[in-house]
């Protein structure tokens, strides 16, 4: 299976993705900015910038059917160590407290270990999303749950069932043997385990036209279903609702479920989960330094409001700190019932 | 007044009955939201009773409801139709057993 932007496929342009999302013929919803104005949270402002995520690069060893950044092993676009130095920059001069690394599998990034034992010395906490079957790859990743060990990196990992049908359906032929190999070589190096301190969290997300089910009660059912079934421990599941954009927005429409997806998402909409959405904290940051809201937004070509500050050459902080988070129809996949995050449902 | 008798769009309408009868409605779906909460058998296996009451009772708005929300839930197609099997084998069994009133009348009345 090839990209989308391989294919030439219409929808790798974020143009005509975002011409689907806000069409007011066909596919007309109701405006997202409207459900804000009418709770008076319009124009939403960001609280701060707490969470760093970097997109090390689109390069991927999978392809994920319902992958929001169109990844794959055909993507080229990968961060260079001297926009990773940019970042350290921006880092050592701000309190951020969280470094989250993703991809694309960031550790294809040549330079991704150096990266973080340079985010190390600047005492951040680093979240590492790892998508498991990388470790079991090539022999060159096998070390990666020592690496990940040493630096103390919170690994969040992706695995959409506990079973191998629905998990490969998604991820790909063999992705669920290499995913349980993986994580029973993390929980061997301490991941998982209680009292180690080492952050093992999975990311359920839903292999269908669906939202997720009971955070609580599917993170019950895999822990008994992993642990009785392969030995496996972890510590928090994160239930993520897929975004109706690239691959997945590609999948909603060629199965004819884009509308009613749409309806689900705008009908589940919880004003709560508003205040809490990822973005009002978080600076995304793409390949090639720019900056965005979210990494939904990031794929999407939306860089943040900003004026003057797109790319980390000129970071403003300050500007960052209070700016209008540019909204979407997307957004309604962040505000759907318990709403969604990198770190899983936001309002209970 | 559409012109066939089931129409998939209504499905998102079961909450309107209570305009028609207020306080039955709200307590009807009071008393529905405290069924399928999590107690001494979880949401998810009351789902699946639920996916196989639906189509014991034909119901096609709980068809669709039901195998969605089953699906949502985790379970497998083949669990699910092993769900809609149980419902079938208490049909027929039901049917069947009825065969026993029929046998002892046949019995009471032939020589």
């Amino acid at each position: 299976m090839k990209s989308l932007k391989v294919l030439q496929h219409h929808l790798a342009d974020s143009h005509n993705q975002l011409a689907v999302l806000e069409d007011e013929g066909l596919h007309k919803h109701a405006p997202f900015k409207d459900k804000l104005v009418a709770m008076g949270e319009f124009p939403l402002r960001a609280t701060g910038v707490e969470i760093f995520q970097v997109n090390v690069g689109k390069m991927c060893n999978q392809v994920c059917k319902h992958c929001h950044v169109d990844a794959g092993p055909d993507r080229k676009e990968i961060m260079t160590k001297d926009t990773m130095r940019l970042c350290l920059d921006v880092l050592a001069g701000s309190d951020v407290k969280t470094v989250d690394l993703t991809g694309g599998a960031p550790e294809m990034n040549p330079d991704f270990r150096w990266f973080v034992t340079e985010i190390r010395k600047l005492d951040k906490h680093i979240i590492g999303r790892c998508n498991l079957t990388i470790i079991m790859a090539n022999k060159k990743f096998h070390d990666l749950p020592e690496f990940f060990r040493q630096n103390d990196i919170e690994v969040v990992s992706s695995l959409p069932s506990f079973t191998r049908d629905r998990t490969d359906r998604q991820r790909g032929d063999g992705v669920f043997e290499d995913s349980i190999r993986a994580l029973q070589l993390l929980n061997a190096v301490g991941y998982g385990e209680p009292g180690s301190g080492l952050l093992l969290n999975l990311v359920y997300n839903p292999a269908g036209a669906f939202l997720p089910p009971s955070q609580q009660a599917l993170e019950r059912e895999y822990k008994d279903e992993l642990f009785k079934n392969f030995g496996i421990r972890f510590n928090n599941l994160f239930a993520i609702t897929n975004m109706p954009i690239s691959r997945y927005l590609d999948y909603l429409l060629i199965s004819g479920n884009y509308d009613k997806y749409m309806e689900k998402l705008i009908s589940a909409f919880n004003p709560a989960a508003v205040r809490n959405v990822m973005c009002r904290n978080t600076i995304s940051v793409s390949w090639d330094g720019f900056m965005y809201d979210c990494d939904f937004n990031q794929m999407l070509d939306l860089p943040v409001s900003t004026v003057g500050s797109h790319h980390l050459k000129n970071f403003d902080l300050e500007a960052l700190n209070s700016r209008n988070i540019v909204l979407k129809q997307h957004c309604y996949g962040c505000t759907a019932g318990a709403g969604s995050s990198c770190g899983g449902t936001v309002a209970g | 007044m559409s012109n066939h008798y089931y129409n998939a769009d209504d499905l998102a309408k079961f909450g309107n009955i209570a305009e028609y009868q207020k306080d039955m409605g709200d307590k009807f779906f009071s008393y529905y939201g405290d069924v399928f909460k999590d107690s001494h058998l979880t949401a998810k296996e009351k789902s699946l009773i639920a996916l196989a009451v639906a189509h014991a009772v034909q119901c096609p708005y709980c068809i669709d409801a039901y195998s969605s929300d089953a699906y949502e839930k985790g379970y497998s197609e083949q669990q699910m139709m092993e769900a809609v099997h149980v419902a079938a084998a208490i049909k027929g069994g039901a049917v069947l057993v009825h065969g026993v009133q029929m046998m002892n009348k046949v019995k009471e009345i032939g020589m």
